[in-house]
């Protein structure tokens, strides 16, 4: 039973505490102390993410939509184990590959093959096995006479492509994709999803997040309905966005 | 994606091993780049810092204040030296974190190996400045003794425990407290002067030398002085050395525990 679930949430929530009191530093807190103290006995925690329960099972793409501020990022950030949810459980099983934002901890010193190698290691590969990929992960970004060039120097549209094409190439077993796919231009896009249909037919299981429902519609086998932090409702891709589509009407 | 459960489902436990290496060493080479890349001086700057101090002070203390102390612009490089990696310590951990936001925010991996990287750092350039000391050794007809073969690295391993543990707390209090870095900067000054790097220990009065063992950094400090000066090292100071560096593991090491799951909230 375990081998076919890829992501499990059971009753996950997730609670912030804004406007954390001490964040205007140590002097204002010492300078305002009572109003402080105040402050940190009335705060109401902010309710991100309600109750959510679902699986993913293997090889399934599922889509979350939903608007601003649903929980559709923080739901990837959990079962990326960024954060850690307030209750629940969050269990996934295999090697995760977050693009919840290209080229993330990317530095603009260093040189394209530089950014690879630490990229590609901080997303959990050892250096051998990024060495080993580096040649395809350059000729996927089209990159060539630029990656020994400093990142600095690179177009936003380069460093995006140089990000995605290190991703790709890591042979996760969960992609969690959160909305980078509208950065690009309309090739670039392309390619994206080529990439995306690819990782499909290999089994890989993917997470995506959009609020282009064309795109949800063509890549999910479900997709998932957010609102004001609660798990509205899942199912099949047309069923779901028509109650996305009514829902965003209503309001 | 660096999560340990993950690994002990997929992976072999000599592959995690090889991984948390590798990520240090990606994240050491990291720093080291990007510190020199611009800098065509590159290591020359890390040793003319403490090395423009020790002539200030051979200058102030034994020509204007004719402090009587030996050879005395050897016994300033013995401690200005580990000194100047404590203070690097102290300034560079308010960013270990904060200036990575964007990869705690997106990425999950160990967060502490970018601490423990960042003092790897100071401690190769640590390394790199030894020569300058002997060299100055060699100026004053000294050498360096067969015990550093034991006690260098002794004193180097002290270190390093004690800066992963400053480290750890400094940079995780400075998500919580974005103003700390002012205090740091004030406590760091202070240290210094209480720390005997400028005056020698046994100049201080019988009723203070509790200060000696009350500073966190100043038994650690005093130790590298006696192996780099005198070429010894006195037990006590030793054991002192690594009763705080214990301390700041354990001190640095339960905040970053209770803290790191905030992290990405707070960044």
């Amino acid at each position: 039973m375990y081998n076919d679930v890829a992501i499990r949430l059971r009753g996950v929530s997730k609670r912030y505490h804004l406007g954390s009191p001490v964040g205007e530093g140590i002097k204002h807190l010492i300078l305002h102390l009572p109003s402080q103290i105040k402050a940190l006995r009335q705060r109401r925690p902010f309710h991100a993410l309600t109750d959510v329960s679902f699986d993913v099972r293997r090889g399934e793409c599922v889509s979350l939509i939903g608007r601003n501020g649903a929980g559709k990022s923080t739901t990837l950030s959990l079962i990326a184990g960024v954060l850690r949810p307030s209750d629940g459980k969050v269990e996934t099983y295999g090697r995760i590959c977050p693009l919840l934002e290209l080229g993330a901890g990317f530095n603009h010193q260093l040189t394209g093959r530089e950014n690879i190698l630490l990229n590609g290691v901080l997303l959990g590969l050892t250096r051998r096995e990024v060495r080993q990929r580096t040649a395809q992960i350059i000729e996927f970004s089209e990159l060539h006479d630029f990656i020994d060039a400093p990142l600095r120097t690179y177009s936003s549209g380069m460093v995006v492509r140089l990000g995605f094409s290190v991703a790709v190439h890591l042979d996760p077993d969960i992609l969690l994709i959160d909305e980078v796919l509208a950065v690009g231009d309309a090739r670039f896009r392309t390619k994206c999803f080529e990439r995306m249909e690819h990782f499909r037919r290999r089994g890989t299981t993917m997470i995506f997040v959009s609020h282009d429902t064309g795109s949800v519609s063509r890549i999910s086998d479900r997709v998932a309905l957010f609102d004001a932090g609660r798990l509205i409702d899942i199912g099949e891709p047309g069923r779901i966005i028509d109650a996305y589509q009514q829902r965003s009407l209503a309001a | 994606m660096a999560i340990l459960s993950t690994f002990a489902a997929t992976q072999t436990r000599s592959r995690a091993l090889v991984y948390y290496r590798d990520l240090v060493l990606v994240l050491l080479a990291k720093e080291f780049k990007v510190r020199y890349k611009n800098t065509f001086m590159g290591y020359a700057w890390s040793v003319l810092h403490p090395l423009v101090l020790a002539l200030i002070f051979s200058l102030f203390f034994s020509v204007f204040v004719r402090l009587q102390v030996p050879d005395y612009t050897l016994y300033l490089m013995a401690g200005l030296f580990p000194w100047q990696w404590v203070s690097n310590t102290c300034f560079g951990a308010n960013g270990y974190f904060l200036s990575n936001a964007s990869l705690i925010k997106k990425v999950r991996f160990q967060r502490w190996m970018l601490v423990l990287s960042g003092v790897l750092n100071e401690a190769i350039h640590f390394v790199c400045s030894l020569p300058v000391v002997i060299g100055f050794m060699l100026y004053y007809s000294k050498s360096p003794e067969w015990n550093w073969l034991w006690a260098v690295p002794l004193l180097l391993g002290i270190q390093i425990v004690m800066m992963t543990g400053v480290g750890l707390f400094i940079g995780t209090c400075n998500l919580f407290f974005r103003d700390l870095e002012r205090l740091v900067s004030l406590l760091v000054q202070l240290l210094f002067y209480l720390t005997p790097i400028v005056y020698t220990a046994d100049m201080i009065p019988p009723g203070y030398t509790w200060l000696l063992y009350a500073n966190p950094f100043a038994a650690l400090i005093v130790c590298w002085q006696d192996l780099f000066y005198a070429g010894t090292l006195t037990p006590a100071f030793v054991a002192t050395a690594a009763a705080w560096s214990a301390a700041w593991a354990l001190m640095g090491g339960c905040v970053y525990a209770c803290k790191v799951w905030r992290f990405a909230e707070i960044v």
